[in-house]
């Protein structure tokens, strides 16, 4: 937002290229992820039941999501929840930032939440003189490096330890060079206690809102929205409404999903149920619509809002592994995220469902069964519709459908192509085509098959 | 629909050689072995003339509505056939989702009834024993249309029983030897247009697959889809690597040694 200077995911993707070891790395990392994921969810007979049983839930659920979220929203405030709902992100975060002022409070901790990275609501609070933490130790570590995540699950996946032992020697104090990962996490830990203990606000996500019993479930492996909630004044629990599930019972499905999707955990350490606030504190949870209501009434793209956020697509995603996650310029990188930010500014993202090779891994993985890979197709038909394309493209496709209907034009065209690469290889292989830079183009054969079939078997001819 | 003199002129049924136009263009021996291989099993294959495109690369890009004339030209070219057998697991995908047109019927029917070379032989043709003699070290490169999008082999992200119909092919070949590789089913990174979109991250997917196969000891490269082939040639030659690339079907029609024009 705001950037004047705007790159779309090919020049990002290029700028992490240029380091290939780093590359190679990251690719690694986030492949032993997907084997980790592989070996657990094989563990298990009826995976492929699971996932058409989630998914089912979620088509279910989303089908009449006005009458959960009613549900959800009587039950919690029978519980002694405060409900907030929030049109946008702006909303939200003016929400947030009201409850804070109320409770005269500058400071909060946070644990992972996805949405308030969509919203901006760091951003948001840290220009109106309020200090935010986040404490899941990843975001910490991009915190501390003034960055977004690049990940859903992993947000520092694409650090090294030494350049977090770096990031912490500065802020934390840690001696210069140490790149031990237990001993740096002792010191984040050291460092995040202390906020625990002094901060009166906690805001966490929420993974999962049962209507039938007003509670929300949040996951998290460090227990840090735990430590955080259970210490503050003020709980503020912030889900974008898609969250929202029938009941307990279908819980126990979503769970099985999650960990071993995301990151080949059989569970994720803490599932923690918030029912009711404790005696003296205030809970608070915000309903955030952001788009979601527009991307409910897109056919095509309605799917989307199954996501539970496990961060598998980006893991077995090949593009996603040899691009990094802030490549895609959104809060949710990877191929969910190119699905889901067209919904909230075309302009803005008509990028990324072009950062796809629709090679259709991602919608193998993941555990609600979402289309991705053809959504990812359809969000090119309808960004090109609505004009979000370059003019030259529009120019040289319409000259493309020209040709391809003309068999003797196509048939000259590709005659020229040969005989270029057999006498003038220089007009095609330079710098200036990007097929040339790292490959070389294919030998130019003497005939085309269409002119030995001529030759060889006239007469044959249908 | 079908014409008596298309329907049972051959023994085993009429088959139209859909000849993609890059293949047509720089892999003209890979449709050569296609049409030798269908003649050899004893079907009677027809190539219509002017064939261009299956319009993928405009719908990949967004502009699928203006495939209509492109796809009229299929039909008008591909009607009555029995079946239609394509050497490129992409472009018969893209047919198989996303043909349409005037003639809605004729477009359905071409729908159901176009077949990418290897399920061709496994699944219509039953081919259970082959001439071929091919005495080489072979990695198989699975192209993500034809595996995920013609189901062409199992997956590694799904749970389900293993398979593999091109391996099931090349496990017929006397004096092939398959190499394992260490991603089984990793794209390749040629993806359309997006090889020269997307120019920085689609070779170095292609060179990781190369690698790959490289390091596993492969001599030959082969695949149901001569695009991502093509692509992976690219990066071979540019290495300056004595290792080839080879369509399925010259390694299944290979009854000495494979022909090239």
């Amino acid at each position: 937002m705001g950037n004047t200077a705007y790159k779309d995911h090919a020049a990002l993707s290029a700028g992490f290229n240029r380091d290939e070891g780093r590359v190679d790395w990251h690719d690694q990392t986030l492949w032993f992820v997907r084997q980790k994921r592989d070996r657990l969810s094989q563990g298990i007979p009826d995976w492929e039941d699971l996932r058409e049983a989630a998914s089912a839930i979620k088509s279910h659920t989303l089908s009449n999501i006005d009458t959960y979220l009613e549900t959800f929203e009587k039950n919690a405030l029978a519980n002694g929840i405060h409900i907030h709902w929030a049109p946008d992100a702006v909303s939200h975060n003016q929400t947030v930032l009201e409850i804070l002022q109320r409770h005269n409070i500058s400071q909060l901790v946070k644990s992972k939440s996805m949405l308030t990275e969509e919203c901006h609501l760091n951003d948001f609070l840290e220009q109106r003189g309020l200090e935010v933490t986040d404490t899941d130790l990843g975001e910490r570590i991009v915190q501390l490096a003034k960055e977004p995540p690049s990940h859903i699950v992993l947000p520092c996946i694409h650090k090294k330890k030494e350049e977090i032992g770096e990031l912490f020697h500065v802020h934390l104090g840690t001696p210069a060079g140490l790149a031990d990962p237990q001993q740096l996490t002792e010191a984040a830990r050291q460092d995040l206690r202390k906020r625990f203990l002094t901060r009166r606000a906690a805001l966490t996500g929420v993974n999962f809102a049962i209507a039938e019993t007003g509670e929300f479930v949040v996951c998290t492996n460090e227990g840090n929205a735990d430590m955080g909630a259970h210490l503050a004044d003020v709980h503020i629990a912030s889900m974008g409404f898609e969250k929202v599930i029938p009941g307990r019972k279908e819980l126990g499905i979503f769970l099985r999903l999650l960990a071993r999707s995301a990151t080949g955990q059989p569970i994720t350490t803490y599932s923690s149920h918030f029912a009711r606030p404790r005696d003296g504190q205030e809970l608070h949870l915000i309903l955030v619509d952001n788009g979601r209501s527009r991307q409910l009434g897109r056919d095509d793209f309605r799917a989307s809002l199954k996501c539970i956020r496990c961060g598998a697509c980006m893991n077995t995603c090949p593009v996603y592994r040899r691009s990094g996650g802030h490549s895609y310029h959104t809060a949710v990188a990877g191929p969910i995220g190119s699905i889901l930010a067209p919904n909230l500014d075309m302009a803005q993202f008509k990028d990324l469902p072009f950062a796809s090779t629709l090679c259709g891994s991602c919608s193998n993985v993941c555990p609600v069964k979402i289309n991705i890979h053809e959504q990812l197709y359809k969000w090119r038909q309808v960004l090109v519709r609505h004009g979000h394309t370059d003019t030259k493209k529009t120019a040289a496709m319409k000259a493309m459908a020209y040709t391809l209907s003309r068999p003797a034009l196509l048939n000259f065209a590709g005659k020229s192509l040969r005989f270029a690469l057999r006498y003038a290889p220089l007009a095609i292989n330079n710098p200036l085509n990007p097929w040339y830079r790292q490959r070389d183009m294919p030998a130019a054969p003497a005939e085309t098959f269409a002119a030995w079939y001529h030759k060889n078997r006239k007469g044959a001819n249908r | 629909m079908i014409t008596e003199s298309k329907a049972h002129a051959g023994r085993r049924g009429k088959i139209g050689l859909f000849v993609p136009c890059y293949v047509d263009q720089f892999y003209p021996s890979a449709a050569i072995a296609t049409l030798n291989l269908l003649e050899k099993l004893g079907y009677d294959v027809g190539f219509p003339s002017g064939q261009t495109c299956c319009g993928q690369p405009l719908a990949n890009s967004g502009y699928e509505h203006l495939t209509a004339p492109v796809n009229n030209h299929f039909i008008s070219l591909f009607a009555g056939y029995d079946y239609i057998v394509g050497p490129s697991g992409s472009c018969v995908l893209h047919i198989k989702e996303h043909l349409h047109g005037m003639q809605e019927a004729e477009a359905a029917r071409i729908r159901s009834r176009v077949f990418e070379l290897v399920e061709f032989l496994t699944d219509v043709a039953k081919v259970n024993s082959l001439r071929a003699h091919f005495p080489y070290r072979v990695g198989l490169h699975q192209s993500c249309h034809g595996q995920r999008g013609l189901g062409l082999s199992s997956m590694s992200e799904r749970t389900l029983p293993a398979f593999s119909k091109p391996a099931q092919l090349l496990s017929l070949v006397a004096g092939l030897e398959l190499v394992p590789l260490d991603r089984i089913d990793e794209c390749c990174g040629f993806g359309g247009t997006f090889c020269v979109t997307e120019e920085a991250v689609s070779a170095k997917m292609g060179k990781d697959r190369v690698a790959d196969h490289l390091k596993n000891g492969a001599e030959y490269i082969t695949g149901a889809d001569l695009s991502c082939l093509m692509h992976m040639e690219g990066i071979l030659k540019r290495q300056k690597s004595q290792v080839k690339v080879l369509h399925i079907a010259e390694i299944l029609n290979a009854e000495t040694i494979h022909a090239t024009v």
